[in-house]
């Protein structure tokens, strides 16, 4: 059984195909495709994502110390996260139950370093353009006309708060692109005075500039509640690590699971159980997995995961500024899970803020300058790592043979666990947006801001060149195209020959 | 934000995942051209374009972005095709991506331009073809092919040191 819109119903209107293509990467495919009939009714809308592939296949055989530095080569955004879930995983491996104080305050501290960089890159490049100048509103555009005014230099500082962050990556991890620090068992480096010095130095700034990102995008949000709050708006679980008294921690803790509703469903649970706990749906028009919960099975155990879940599924965040925000937030949600997808930017932001005091937090413990890095105790076979991530909950399983060679790797990311919801919202925005009206350029977008706001991982780090980013096709249900548009970097429209046999539906 | 130390006039960046075949041509062509220790030239990389990226752009005179690009994804001049490489000016423009695991390098020129307030060094990019980018894959032979004629040329025009901001010719 599939949801709304998964599947055309039978018509006796012939239909139309849309295609959206916006990344056409080597192996990272982002595809929307839309079906309508003869009045541009939505019959069909589905989200296609190539999951990325090859990784169990590279890592099987290969010396489980390997690992968590090789895990990194999957992403060029969120490396830091891969490697923090496969050191988790191989810490278990080598029996390293509970790191000392300074290992894993040198990893909380990488780890609030990516989350902080991940997420100043996603709202103050990718988004905020979308969000200030408005995507096919012009009631948006008046709106925020005041804010633009208030935020001259919002792409400085963006540039500077990513670049903050891939600092304390650079010190924590050895260096900015494939750090090594984190290793099986703890790390393989303190912290150095100097370098503390001068993180301590910029961290209040920084701080600052977090605290007016979260003004910004709350002004954006409020100027415009009605678009904000109903765009993509749906119901769903949300899941996500939580600490021990329910704090918001995206290192480590146990999986919970809140209903549309708000209630717990799920708490406390040990995320070596995952493959209990989940299972990965099959669809035959994806390539990409459809996790859900086990217990409420596929049709009404799937979920959201990332900062819009992390930030209502917790009970409070352990950081002054950020737990202030995460209020302000819930009461504008009245008391549920907020269902509209731009609340991602919002809770994104708030997540940066905490990230930021996280940052600032860690710095002043004199524990990042000890000596002891590693532990280890009795040797186990197998291990499950599991991190919140920039994007959501990020999953590691290894196993490992006696011979310390790796026998079998699953990972599930961030944009797996998010399959559906994206698949939902952007179904959603096709319903609000493009049922029963032409096909523009700015409809299109609307689309795309819906899988912007996940911002999914597109099969990390493969980009070659050479690839329009937006490719519409449209075609009639028996394949002859109707219409091709290519849109390029500069957002200019071209109109070539379509490709022979069209694009794969 | 003028860098604090004396900048090489020319950059080449040459960025790309090294463990994904193909898509290591641009950290290899890096490699291969740091060490001709060329005057007045410095070599970066990374795994992909990122925003901070703009900021390695400042004092700059030319810049060179350095990728591979999927053979035969853009229409190119036959000349190109048998080279196995082409390169064209670029200039700033912002991303139509909807996601962050991609940017371009005209959105790095553009981020340049709100962040510093200013145009940007001449910028060219030069794209070598590639075959293949499975993970876990090295070069293919044809792209260590490709790579081999993409250095050739490009070692004449950095010699010339910035005497000439004219385009490739192929």
């Amino acid at each position: 059984m599939g949801f709304e819109l998964e599947t055309a119903l039978p018509s006796d209107q012939p239909l139309q195909r849309v295609a959206i293509d916006p990344v056409s990467r080597v192996e990272g495919h982002g595809k929307v495709t839309l079906l309508l009939d003869a009045q541009n009714r939505v019959h069909q809308v589905r989200l296609h994502i190539v999951e990325f592939r090859g990784f169990e296949r590279i890592a099987q055989g290969r010396p489980y110390w390997e690992i968590p530095v090789m895990v990194q080569r999957l992403c060029g955004i969120c490396p830091v996260s891969h490697h923090l879930a496969a050191s988790k995983a191989m810490d278990l491996i080598v029996g390293a139950r509970q790191l000392t104080p300074s290992a894993e305050k040198m990893r909380r501290l990488m780890h609030y370093g990516q989350i902080l960089q991940s997420h100043a890159l996603h709202f103050f490049h990718l988004s905020s353009p979308d969000l200030l100048f408005g995507f096919d509103s012009e009631v948006a555009r008046r709106n925020i006309v005041g804010v633009i005014a208030d935020h001259p230099d919002i792409a400085k500082k963006g540039v500077l708060l990513r670049k903050y962050g891939q600092e304390v990556i650079r010190h924590t991890a050895g260096k900015r692109v494939h750090g090594t620090g984190s290793v099986p068992g703890g790390v393989n480096k303190s912290l150095s005075a100097e370098d503390r010095a001068a993180m301590r130095g910029e961290i209040e700034q920084i701080v600052l500039w977090c605290r007016e990102a979260v003004e910004l995008i709350k002004r954006l949000h409020l100027h415009n509640r009605a678009l904000y709050d109903g765009f993509g708006a749906f119901r769903s679980n949300i899941m996500g690590l939580v600490a021990p008294d329910g704090a918001l921690d995206l290192y480590h803790g146990a999986l919970r699971v809140r209903d549309a509703d708000g209630n717990i469903v799920l708490d406390q649970a040990d995320y070596q159980g995952y493959e209990t706990l989940l299972t990965e749906e099959v669809k035959p028009w994806s390539y990409m997995k459809f996790p859900y919960l086990t217990a409420l099975g596929p049709q009404l155990g799937w979920y959201k995961v990332g900062p819009l879940a992390r930030i209502q599924n917790c009970d409070y965040i352990p950081t002054p500024h950020a737990e202030a925000e995460r209020r302000e937030f819930c009461d504008h949600a009245g008391g549920k899970p907020f269902a509209g997808t731009l609340g991602y930017h919002w809770a994104r932001m708030v997540e940066m803020l905490f990230a930021a005091e996280s940052i600032e937090r860690i710095l002043a413990d004199d524990d990042l300058e000890g000596r002891e890095l590693t532990v280890q105790g009795e040797r186990r076979r197998e291990g499950v790592g599991v991190i919140e991530a920039p994007r959501g909950t990020l999953i590691h399983h290894y196993r490992v043979g006696d011979n310390d060679l790796v026998t079998m790797a699953n990972l599930i990311v961030s944009t797996t666990h998010n399959n559906q919801a994206m698949n939902t919202a952007v179904r959603e925005v096709a319903k609000q947006y493009l049922d029963g009206r032409e096909i523009t350029e700015g409809l299109l977008n609307h689309i795309e801001v819906a899988i912007r706001a996940y911002d999914p991982c597109l099969s990390c780090a493969t980009h070659a060149l050479g690839q329009m980013p937006l490719e519409v096709l449209l075609a009639d249900a028996d394949g002859n195209t109707l219409d091709y548009v290519l849109r390029d970097h500069e957002h200019t429209i071209r109109r070539p020959p379509a490709p022979a046999g069209g694009i794969a539906l | 934000m003028p860098p604090a130390v004396q900048t090489a006039p020319t950059l080449v960046f040459g960025w790309g995942n090294p463990s994904r075949g193909d898509d290591a041509l641009g950290p290899l062509f890096c490699e291969r051209i740091e060490a001709l220790r060329l005057p007045g030239v410095e070599c970066l990389t990374d795994f992909q374009l990122q925003v901070e990226h703009a900021l390695d752009l400042a004092g700059r005179r030319r810049v060179l972005f350095v990728d591979a690009a999927l053979a035969g994804a853009q229409p190119q001049e036959p000349a190109a095709l048998a080279a196995g490489f082409h390169a064209h000016t670029i200039t700033p423009a912002r991303d139509a991506s909807f996601t962050t695991h991609t940017m371009s390098p005209q959105s790095v020129l553009q981020v340049y331009r709100q962040v510093l307030g200013s145009d940007p060094p001449p910028a060219w990019l030069l794209a070598i073809h590639g075959i293949g980018f499975e993970l876990g894959d090295g070069l293919s032979a044809a792209a260590a092919a490709n790579l081999d004629r993409a250095l050739a040329w490009a070692e004449h025009w950095l010699r010339e040191n910035g005497a000439t901001n004219a385009p490739f010719q192929v």
